[in-house]
This record gives C-alpha cells, sequence and structure tokens, in this order.
C-alpha cells in the first residue's frame, strides 16, 4: 500500500543520503543504513499492528471459551483450568518470550512464534475476568430458564453466555491490542521479539535510542507513531467500555 | 402548622429523545404530624419527587418550582447549606438494598456519624444516642446489631437501620422512599407501627412513597395518586381509596386482589401508553372523551380538601364502579371427574452448605425438611412463606428433576431418581417454569420469536412446524404477530410476563410451576396476568405449582394453600378455610400482617410483640419453627412451652383435608 | 484473645497455609518448566564459538559440565543436579563461573534501591490522582488528567525513559550544571559533606520520576474508575442523606470502600516490580535484577534466567498471599474460613 502513496520502500537504500535529517524527499530523514524513515515506520507500524490484532483475537477467543466454560461446567474442570491459568500468570511471559524468540532461528517470517507466545500469556488474565462475568450470568433466570427447558451446556454457553458477555469481550479484545502492541514492542527493543530481518516499531526504536542525541529524527518517528496507535487503541477501548460496561476497570484483575 | 410546602415542582432529566419530564407541577402541603402518601406505579416520578425534596437528584436533572421547608426555600441551595439540613430537619429512609449502607463500617459506627454530624456530642454520648434510636425501631441490643456489619444483618433490620439513620436528628419531616417493599409482610406491618409510633411521639411530619395501595390505607392521612409524574388525585385516605373518584385510581383500587374480596377474575385497566397531549390516562380510560385527549385537566376541587384532576367527574359519578371496571367473565373448565395426581412429592429434604459468611453463619441448612405434596391436573397448590422459607428452593428441587438427597418426588406416575437423559427431556416437555422477573428472564438479546423457538428447537419440533406455533404461542397469552420482532427491552413488564408464560408453554407441558409470577409487576397489569393464568388453566387443564409471599394472589389461584416456614409445612388445606379459619399461630400471623385498603375492619387485630428475626439456623432443627415469635406459646404453662422446644409438631388432621403443625390446635368448624 | 477471635485468626491462617502450598507447588513447576526451557533453548557453547583464539572443544565441555551447563549431559541429569543446589539455596554458576546466587543478591539490593522509592510513591500519588479525578467526573480537570494518564499509559517505559534522558541532557546543558545523572548508580563524587549521599540521588532522581510517573499513571486509571463505582453506590447517597456534603461521603464511605480492590492491584503492581522495572535499569544503567535477566539471556546464562524466574515468580506468589490478607483485613465481608 506503502508504495502507492510514497516512493520508498522500507528497504530501499538511498546512498546520496545517509542519516540525513527530514527533507522533502525524504518526509522523515533516513537511518544510517540509507533507509527512508518514513518507508521503515510504516512498515513496522503495520508488523506491530498486525501482532497486536491477532494477539487479542486469539487470547480472546481462548478466554472466553475456557472462561466461559469453567465457570459454567464448574467441578474439576473449572479447578484445573483455574490451576492453570494460575501457573500462566505466576511464570514471567517476558523471560519465557524472551528466551524463546533468541534462540529461535533467526527468518522472516518467526514473527508468528511471538504472535503465539503472547496470547499463550494474554489469556489468563482475560480468561479470569470472562470467567467472573459469567458466574454473575450463570445465575440469571434466562439461563436457568434454559436449563430447566432442558438445552445442553453447550447450547447454552454458545446462545446465552457469551452473547451477552461480548461488551466484555470486546473491551477486552480492544484493550488486548494496545496491551500486545507493547509487549512486543518492548521485546523487540531488547531484541528478543522480532527478530532481523523483520521490522516492528520496537526494533525501530531500539536502533533510533542510540542516535537519539544528535539524530533524533531515528528514534522521536517510530516513537511517536507506537505512542499515537496505543493511544488511539485504548481510547477506543476506553470508551467502548464507559459506552457498555462501566462497572469494569483496566488492567482486567 | 405547615411544614413543607411544594409549588409546582417540576423534574425532567436529559436522555437521548431529548428530555423526560419525571415530575411535572406537583403542589402538596404537609403539616407536622401529618402522614401523606405519595402512590403510583413505575416512572409515576414518585422517587424523583423524594429525592428533588432532599437535593439528591443527579446533576444532570432539571428541577425548577418551589420546595419550602419551615419557610426556608430548598430549591437552590448549594451542597454546604443542603448538608445543614439534610438528617437534621429533613430526613430519608430508603428502600432496603444490600448496598444501602457502606459495607465497610459497622452499623453502630455509621449511626454515630449520623448523630454526630449534627449534634455537637461526645463519642460515647454519641453511642448511647445510636443504642437509643435501635432500640427506637425495635432492634434491642441482644440482637447485636450495633456491633455488626451491614452484610451481617438481615433484610428486615437493614430497613430499620435506615429508619434509624433518618430518625437520628429528630427530623421534622421524614420521607419514606418504598420502606416496605422489600421486606416480608410480618416485618412490614411493624416499620408501619415504628413510623406510626414516630409521628405520635415526636409529631414528624411523614411523606411516605409507596406503591402498594393498601400500605397507604395503614398509615397515612392523606392520599396523593400519581400518574405520569402528576397529581391526579389528592385527598383523605379514607376518601381517596375508599371511594375514589379518578377512573385510574378506581381501576386501580378495583383490579387489586383482596383478601376480603371476591375471588375469580379481576377488572382490567385496559394496556396503553402515557399521551403526550390532553389527560395522560385517556388511552386507557373506559370515559375518555375528544376533550380528555385534546384537554389536559387540571387538579380541581370536588369537595374540602379533595382534588381530583378529570374533566368527566359527573360521568364519574353517576356510574358505578364495578360499570367502568367490569370483571371479565370466567372461562369454565370442561368437567373433569377424580382429577390425576400429576406431581406428587413425599418426604423432600434439601440442604445445602453455608459458609461463614452472612447473618446466618451456619453449617448444614436444611432448606427443606421433609414436605409431601399432591398436585392434581387442573388444580393449583399455592405455597405461601416468608423469605427463606424454601418455596423457591421447593421449585428448584422439583425442576432439577434427579434425585433428591431425601424423599421422591413423582412426576406424572414417574419417580425422578429413575430418569434418564433422554427420559428427562421428555419430562421436560411435561413440567415447565414461569419465573418472578420477566427482566431477567428473558435473554435481552433475543427477539422473542427466539425466545419462544427455543423450547421447541431443544425439544426437536420440525423447523417448518415452528413460526406456526410460535404465532398460536402468541394468540393464547394475549399477544400479536408484531411482538415477535420485539426484544424485551422494548416490551413493557406486562408483556414480558406473557411472554415468558408463552415460553413456559411452548411444549405442551401439563404442570407449571410459578415463582411469583405477578410479584415484579406494576400493580395495573397484575390483574390481566392473573385473569390470563386462570384462563389458561381452565382452557388447557394445566396443574399449577404457585409459590408466593402475596397471600392476595395466592388466593386468587390456589384450590389448595400450604403455608411453608423454615423448610417446612405448618399449615395446608383447602384456600377458603385456611384464610378464613387460620389455625396455625404463624398463619393467623401472616394474614394478620396483610395490610387492607380498609384498615378499620383490621387494625384491631395486630400483633403485640415485635416478630424476633432469628437467623434460619436457629430456625431449623427440633422443635417448632415458629416457637419464637409465637403469640399462642407465650400464653401457655411452662411445661407446654417446654413441648414446642423439643419436640417437631407434626401435620394434624383438623377438618376437611386440613391440616396444621402445632400441638396445641383444636380441630377446625366446618 | 476471644475465643471467636482466636478461632478465626487459626482459621485464617489455615486458609493462607493451604494457599501458600498451592502457589509453592505452582512455583515449583514454572520454574521447573523455565529450567528445562531454558536448559534446551540456550546454548552457551557458542559464547565460546566466536573468540579468538578458538578454544577447544573439549575445553568448553569440561568448562560447561562443571557449571553443570554441558549439553552432553542428559537434560533430567542436569536438571536433578539444579534441583539438588536449589534445595541448598545455590542457584548453580554462570558459564564463566560466576555464582548466580551471590550476583542474585548483589542485584536486588541494587534493584530495590532503584525501585522502592519510586513505585511507593507512584502508588501514592496513583490513588490520590484517582480518587481525586473521579470527583471531578466530567469536568475540564478530569478530563485532562484522564487524556495525560492515557498519554503516559499509552507510552512504552523505555520510550519515557529515553525523553527524559534527553529532556535532563538539555536541561544540563541549558543550566551549564550536572544536575542530573543518569548513568549507573553512582558516579563521580565531590569531597564535601554527604557527597556520597547527593551523588546517589542525583543518579535516582530521573529513574525515581520516570517510576512514578508510569506507576502513577496506570493507577490512577484503575482507582478512577474503581471510584466511580463506589460514588455511585447506594451508600453513598445515604451518607449525604444523613448530611454529609458530597466531599465528606466521597472521602469517608466511597474512597474507604475503593480501596478494597485497590489493594489488589497495589498489591500485584508491587509484585511485579521486579520485572517491570527492567527497562528502567537497562536504560539508566542500574545493574539490578531486571538487567540481569537480559544479560543472561544474551550471554546464554541458563542457571542466571531460571534463578531470576523463581524470584519474580516468587514475588508474584508473595503478592498474592498479601493481597488477601490485605482484602481481608480491609473488607468485613471476607472472612478467610
Amino acid at each position: 500500500m506503502v508504495p502507492l502513496l510514497w516512493p520508498w520502500r522500507a528497504t530501499d537504500i538511498d546512498p546520496r543520503a545517509f542519516l540525513s535529517p527530514p527533507s522533502a524527499e525524504h518526509l522523515w530523514g533516513t537511518t544510517q543504513a540509507g533507509r527512508d524513515v518514513l518507508a521503515l515506520t510504516a512498515s513496522g507500524l503495520g508488523k506491530s499492528l498486525v501482532i497486536g490484532l491477532l494477539v487479542a483475537v486469539l487470547a480472546t477467543a481462548l478466554a472466553a471459551l475456557v472462561g466461559a466454560s469453567a465457570a459454567y461446567l464448574g467441578g474439576w474442570f473449572e479447578r484445573s483450568m483455574l490451576w492453570l491459568i494460575d501457573l500462566l500468570l505466576v511464570i514471567p511471559a517476558f523471560f519465557l518470550i524472551a528466551i524463546v524468540t533468541r534462540s529461535a532461528e533467526s527468518s522472516s517470517g518467526s514473527w508468528w512464534l511471538l504472535v503465539i507466545l503472547l496470547a499463550a500469556f494474554a489469556w489468563p488474565l482475560s480468561a479470569r475476568v470472562v470467567r467472573s462475568a459469567t458466574l454473575s450470568l450463570r445465575e440469571r433466570e434466562y439461563v436457568l430458564a434454559a436449563r430447566y427447558l432442558g438445552a445442553s451446556p453447550l447450547r447454552i454457553i454458545t446462545t446465552h453466555l457469551l452473547p451477552n458477555a461480548s461488551s466484555l469481550l470486546i473491551i477486552d479484545a480492544t484493550l488486548g491490542v494496545g496491551y500486545a502492541i507493547l509487549s512486543e514492542t518492548g521485546l523487540s527493543y531488547f531484541g528478543f521479539g522480532v527478530q532481523a530481518p523483520d521490522v516492528s516499531l520496537g526494533t525501530l526504536i531500539s536502533s533510533g535510542s542510540n542516535l537519539m542525541i544528535g539524530y533524533p529524527w531515528v528514534f522521536i518517528a517510530p516513537a511517536t507513531t507506537l505512542v499515537v496507535l496505543v493511544m488511539c487503541v485504548n481510547a477506543i477501548g476506553d470508551g467502548l467500555r464507559d459506552a457498555f460496561d462501566p462497572g469494569s476497570t483496566p488492567g482486567g484483575l | 402548622m405547615t411544614v413543607l410546602e411544594v409549588r409546582e415542582l417540576r423534574v425532567s432529566f436529559p436522555s437521548e429523545t431529548g428530555q423526560v419530564w419525571a415530575v411535572q407541577d406537583l403542589s402538596l402541603t404537609l403539616a407536622a404530624g401529618q402522614i401523606l402518601a405519595l402512590v403510583g406505579e413505575s416512572g409515576a416520578g414518585k422517587s424523583a419527587t423524594a429525592l428533588a425534596l432532599m437535593g439528591l437528584l443527579p446533576a444532570a436533572a432539571t428541577v425548577s418550582g418551589s420546595v419550602r421547608l419551615q419557610n426556608q426555600e430548598l430549591l437552590g441551595l448549594d451542597d454546604r447549606e443542603w448538608s445543614k439540613l439534610r438528617g437534621r430537619h429533613i430526613a430519608m429512609v430508603f428502600a432496603d438494598d444490600p448496598s444501602a449502607l457502606t459495607p465497610v463500617y459497622s452499623i453502630g459506627v455509621q449511626l454515630v456519624e449520623a448523630v454526630q454530624i449534627h449534634q455537637d456530642l461526645t463519642a460515647s454520648q454519641a453511642r448511647t444516642r445510636a443504642r437509643e434510636l435501635l432500640e427506637l425501631v425495635g432492634l434491642a441490643p441482644a440482637t447485636g446489631v450495633f456491633e455488626a456489619f451491614p452484610h451481617e444483618i438481615s433484610g428486615g433490620q437493614r430497613q430499620r437501620v435506615l429508619i434509624a439513620l433518618a430518625l437520628a436528628n429528630d427530623p421534622a419531616v421524614l420521607i419514606a422512599d418504598e420502606p416496605t417493599s422489600a421486606v416480608d409482610v410480618t416485618v412490614q406491618s411493624e416499620v408501619l407501627a415504628v413510623l406510626r409510633r414516630v409521628r405520635e411521639h415526636s409529631n414528624t411530619a411523614i411523606v411516605l412513597i409507596t406503591h402498594d395501595l393498601a400500605v397507604a390505607a395503614e398509615l397515612a392521612d392523606q392520599v396523593a395518586v400519581l400518574y405520569a409524574g402528576r397529581a391526579v388525585e389528592v385527598g383523605p385516605s379514607t376518601a381517596v381509596l375508599g371511594a375514589p373518584r379518578m377512573p385510574y385510581t378506581i381501576g386501580l383500587v378495583r383490579s387489586l386482589p383482596q383478601l376480603d374480596g371476591p375471588v375469580g377474575p379481576l377488572p382490567v385497566i385496559a394496556a396503553g401508553e402515557i399521551a403526550a397531549t390532553g389527560c395522560a390516562f385517556a388511552p386507557r380510560c373506559p370515559l375518555a372523551n375528544e376533550e380528555c385527549r385534546s384537554r389536559r385537566p387540571e387538579l380541581a376541587s370536588v369537595t374540602d380538601g379533595y382534588q381530583v384532576a378529570c374533566s368527566r367527574q359527573p360521568q364519574v359519578e353517576a356510574a358505578s364502579p364495578d360499570a367502568l371496571f367490569a370483571a371479565p367473565s370466567a372461562t369454565t373448565a370442561p368437567a373433569r371427574d377424580a382429577a390425576e395426581v400429576v406431581l406428587s412429592v413425599r418426604g423432600l429434604k434439601h440442604s445445602y452448605r453455608r459458609r461463614g459468611r452472612g447473618w446466618d453463619a451456619g453449617r448444614t441448612v436444611m432448606a427443606l425438611d421433609g414436605v409431601d405434596l399432591d398436585l392434581r391436573a387442573g388444580q393449583t397448590v399455592g405455597v405461601v412463606g416468608e423469605s427463606g422459607c424454601g418455596k423457591t428452593t421447593l421449585l428448584r428441587s422439583i425442576l432439577e428433576l434427579s434425585r433428591p438427597r431425601a424423599g421422591r418426588v413423582m412426576v406424572l406416575g414417574t419417580d425422578v431418581a429413575t430418569l434418564t437423559r433422554r427420559s428427562r427431556r421428555d419430562a421436560r416437555r411435561r413440567l415447565q417454569v414461569v419465573f418472578q422477573d420477566p427482566m431477567a428472564a428473558l435473554d435481552p438479546r433475543l427477539p422473542v420469536a427466539d425466545i419462544l423457538a427455543e423450547p421447541l428447537v431443544i425439544t426437536g419440533w420440525s423447523r417448518a412446524a415452528i413460526p406456526g406455533r410460535i404465532g398460536e404461542l402468541l394468540a393464547l397469552v394475549g399477544l400479536s404477530h408484531d411482538h415477535a420482532q420485539r426484544f424485551p427491552q422494548q416490551l413493557s413488564g406486562g408483556q414480558r410476563q406473557r411472554v415468558g408464560i408463552a415460553r413456559a408453554l411452548a411444549t405442551e407441558p401439563s404442570i407449571l410451576l410459578l415463582d411469583e409470577p405477578v410479584s415484579a409487576l406494576d400493580a395495573s397489569v397484575r390483574s390481566g396476568v392473573l385473569n390470563l393464568l386462570q384462563d389458561l388453566q381452565a382452557q388447557l387443564g394445566l396443574a399449577y405449582l404457585l409459590v408466593g409471599h402475596d397471600l392476595a394472589v395466592v388466593r386468587q389461584l390456589a384450590d389448595q394453600v400450604v403455608v411453608m416456614r423454615a423448610g417446612r409445612f405448618v399449615e395446608i388445606g383447602p384456600t377458603p378455610a385456611v384464610l378464613t379459619h387460620p389455625a396455625h399461630p404463624y398463619t393467623v400471623a401472616l394474614r394478620q400482617a396483610v395490610p387492607s385498603l380498609n384498615p378499620t375492619v383490621r387494625r384491631a387485630g395486630l400483633p403485640q410483640t415485635p416478630t424476633e428475626e432469628l437467623p434460619p439456623a436457629a430456625l431449623h432443627g427440633v422443635g417448632c419453627p415458629y416457637r419464637g415469635p409465637c403469640l399462642r406459646r407465650a400464653g401457655l404453662a411452662q411445661a407446654d412451652r417446654d413441648r414446642c422446644d423439643s419436640e417437631d409438631p407434626a401435620l394434624v388432621l383438623l377438618g376437611a383435608d386440613h391440616r396444621a403443625a402445632c400441638h396445641f390446635t383444636k380441630p377446625v368448624a366446618q | 484473645m476471644d475465643p471467636i477471635g482466636c478461632a478465626t485468626f487459626l482459621g485464617m491462617l489455615r486458609y493462607i497455609g493451604k494457599r501458600l502450598v498451592n502457589y509453592l507447588i505452582l512455583l515449583y513447576v514454572a520454574v521447573s518448566l523455565t529450567y528445562l526451557l531454558a536448559a534446551t533453548q540456550l546454548d552457551p557453547a557458542t559464547l565460546f564459538a566466536l573468540r579468538q583464539p578458538p578454544v577447544p572443544p573439549a575445553v568448553v565441555e569440561h568448562q560447561l559440565a562443571q557449571y553443570n551447563l554441558s549439553d552432553q549431559v542428559p537434560l533430567w541429569q542436569r536438571y536433578l543436579t539444579w534441583l539438588g543446589g536449589v534445595i541448598h539455596g545455590d542457584f548453580g554458576s554462570s558459564p564463566t563461573g560466576v555464582s548466580v546466587t551471590d550476583q542474585l543478591l548483589v542485584r536486588a539490593g541494587v534493584s530495590l534501591r532503584l525501585l522502592l522509592v519510586g513505585t511507593l510513591a507512584g502508588i501514592v500519588v496513583g490513588i490520590a490522582v484517582g480518587a481525586w479525578a473521579a470527583t471531578r467526573h466530567y469536568r475540564l480537570s478530569d478530563r485532562v488528567t484522564t487524556a495525560l494518564s492515557l498519554l503516559v499509559v499509552s507510552t512504552p517505559v523505555f520510550v519515557i525513559a529515553h525523553l527524559s534522558q534527553f529532556l535532563a541532557t538539555g536541561v544540563n546543558r541549558a543550566t551549564g550544571v550536572q544536575i542530573f545523572e543518569f548513568s549507573g548508580e553512582t558516579g563521580a563524587v565531590g569531597s564535601y559533606p554527604w557527597a556520597d549521599v547527593v551523588d546517589r540521588a542525583q543518579h535516582l532522581v530521573l529513574p525515581t520520576l520516570v517510576l512514578v510517573l508510569v506507576g502513577a499513571a496506570w493507577l490512577s486509571r484503575v482507582q478512577r474508575n474503581l471510584m466511580l463505582d463506589a460514588l455511585s453506590a447506594d451508600y453513598v447517597r445515604t451518607a449525604r442523606a444523613k448530611g454529609l456534603t458530597q466531599r465528606q461521603a466521597a472521602w469517608r464511605h466511597a474512597l474507604r470502600t475503593a480501596l478494597v480492590p485497590t489493594s489488589t492491584y497495589v498489591t500485584f503492581s508491587v509484585a511485579t516490580m521486579l520485572v517491570s522495572a527492567t527497562f528502567t535499569e537497562q536504560i539508566f544503567g542500574f545493574a539490578g535484577v531486571g538487567s540481569y535477566v537480559v544479560e543472561s539471556i544474551q550471554g546464554r546464562d541458563v542457571n542466571a534466567v531460571v534463578a531470576v524466574t523463581a524470584l519474580a515468580g516468587a514475588c508474584v506468589v508473595v503478592g498474592a498471599v498479601v493481597s488477601d490478607l490485605a482484602v481481608a483485613a480491609l473488607d468485613p465481608r471476607v472472612r478467610l474460613t
């Protein structure tokens, strides 16, 4: 998409401009390797956004299923799920993901692994929230009515419980996008998340931070883009929450 | 001496559709020591009025008019000035709610705070005063309420605490917003007694807000009937409630089920919208004409101190109430001989473990302690009792259709303990339930058509046949085809309950379990739903097991009545026998506690001692579950009293099919 | 102590005990998993691969085996050796022979010195701002603080840290005095009295400010929502009906009640303090636990990674238990029996 609007691609190298400040030719300047910062930022933005969305969708879907089933079915299933959730919460996700992604083969496309890992550690917190919401919904009379009609647990969960928790899920997913992007960025900053030659906002900020004093544009462009992106996502999530579910809190504990 | 004067009070709230008027042109006068009842249904503007008088409306609300408290204008005061008055000169009792008291402070602390805000007392003086207040509302020190936290006391005790808070500084005006709607009927009569005492003792003026006409009749001197935010009838309570003149009030009074009224179909106020122009009641009024619809009637004096807002007064006087709101004719049931027993319960027990929280912290509580019941086709058994007696547990245990902890349940001749998954599915088709709160009983995300289709889909009806059946069901309960595509939020309370009934009827059941089917509905729609239930029973030969706390409602539908306390049946028999000649002291107390629209008839028989609220754990176990507050026991010799404490009373046959569980009941006269 | 109080206390201990045992099992499983993962994913041998002159494989192997890091030894055997060490409090060594336990203790001290003031201050500021903003709902001051905290929460910590360094450099240059130091914990010390305290303070100011900003922004959002819930509750209306002004009702009743769920968030925040400070440590050059992790992963230090994981996990466990206790202390509705 970007090439249509902007002549430079992220991988293009302009041999005439190394570390040049913003100009008409390179709106946001160039890096020490001669790459156009705007193009790099756009590419990084795309990557970070895709990762964020995928993680949020995966995590929320898993959280919804596990959380609702655990709350409705109860018994050993609930106990074992809670134990699993606690386990995942005790393990410091940052370290584990760092270890795995660092040592995975550096190749383009290894960010899939990152998505799966981030989702794997993000779903437990949401699942707890879904579970407590379902626990209160479970005693609602229309759920009891369905039970006394002879509906199967699967039917009750999918027809009654999850749709009525949908506003909660949407809010959770939206805020999850922001959280996932920040996590990915943090990991990539240290070199743990997205690996070269893939580019994300985190890697860009990291390389830019070394040059901040003297060549600030290499840092400011991706940093500002990141902040604006996450702010928008969070603002949407907050707005949705105020509209739907004024009784919940950010952080989802 | 006038303590409160309200002139043309108007309250409106912003909403998506513009300003919504909650109260319009309300004018009232209240003298010292006078009790004025504001009566109306939900949305009539009662709570908005109460909050406006206290300055507690949300910031978004717009208030205009004049409210003068002892000649001081209240509207327009800022928060600081208001705080000096609130609690000191004008105070409010809220309807009980688990979150009405701050959960992290004990009752004593909150009472002391109420006192110390306005009076300069030392801590120990304030504590003494707080204890006095608790005694005033019937909470003796032995109950331990002073040290307790809000979650540790019962609803009835909480309501009394809320009254004590309001009385802390002897206010001149007390506003009581639905002070009895959340409590049991026996507690209700005591709350009313407390309010009466307060008026006599301190000459406090009371504004009583209630939807219950009988409560207003019991307590109030003056009544103002509100409809759509306006006062439509104002006058002495005996006149307004005994011989009303505004068609709305007439209809309301006529449609109420009364313990001393006739059984059978009740008059109904027609359904209709609230009109924006002209008289708001016109769409539902049997006397409305063009003038009513175009010009809004103002409150006009009919006699001294009695005002009515109706332009058809001459016609009202000429017609009799029976003619205006006639009872529909009853559907006669086809003759049935020796109706079969469709539901049979023997020795049913159910218990659960109470975790160590809350006021009834016990270990294992027997919610059902061995009950026997027979329900026949085409008949209704009504189970009455107060909160915690186990009546809801009874319904739920039967609905589970699984082997009970102890005892036996037979549905249509089959023991539920022998049901397989498949046969249970079949049994569910024949046994259905209608819940109390239609808003909570219908999934807000599904349109009516889907709600009605669900039971059909689950029990395997063919896709093609479903739409037809939905149409049948809607017609059966008096709804039209347009309702099929609407969502529950778009329907009125009465319509929602009809959908709930329709859903229960979808699979052609023989037995219907009804959990307080009309108690969540407004008074003016109750009679319609009750009539519907009676018609359906006659038409379809249904058997009803009805559970409720409202004796008058149960009397309307039930052939047989069961009185329940602490998981046991204490009296069971034909409805006329049990309600006119109650044998068990508890039934007597219940019967007497029910407020009546004609209070002079009843006031003589009020119970003398306050009801002891023992936690359910203390009620279960050996001995009579009613021995605590029992007046009959109080009049016995010591040896007999010990028998009450140590021996479980069994149900003793007294007359035709009439049993009571008391050691000291004489057989009932026929 | 009266009999009922005694019984409740014992009941509480029993409850805590049960939870603790459960969490310890969880911790054990979590740390073991981490060991297995780290031991299989991180290969210390590569550290030596690029050295000049090249180190003979046999020597590398010998050294690694000495520290229980050799991948020639079966995994389960290494695991058991490691476990044996841990029971005695020894978390093993790095590939270069440095004792992990010693390093961890030293670095934990550094981290604590860095984090303590900042985290605690952040909590207090966060609660205060959040509660205050809720009482100003819909007004300009509320909107401004909400927007600002949204901005801060949406910005990664390292961006804030870098920016603060940027600004600090600017201030330093503008005033000509090195007010802010931000490389490491200590630096060049003058010779005046209290010089080392001043020096430490100079180094601490900037990272502490960053921590306060980040912590307060997050907690204020949470607190604001909790406070809004409490403010709209019935008991606040009852309190005002008694004659309390809006402000009195808010502070005495709403805030006190809202503190119950807040305490859970606060303990969570403190429990994860170590991990979340990783960025701050790296950027400001504090040799604390967070940077230890980063260095360990990059340095293929298996034992160190696992040790820090154990520490972080232990913090979470302690945090969970403390949270339960705090809620029980603050909320009379909760009785741990």
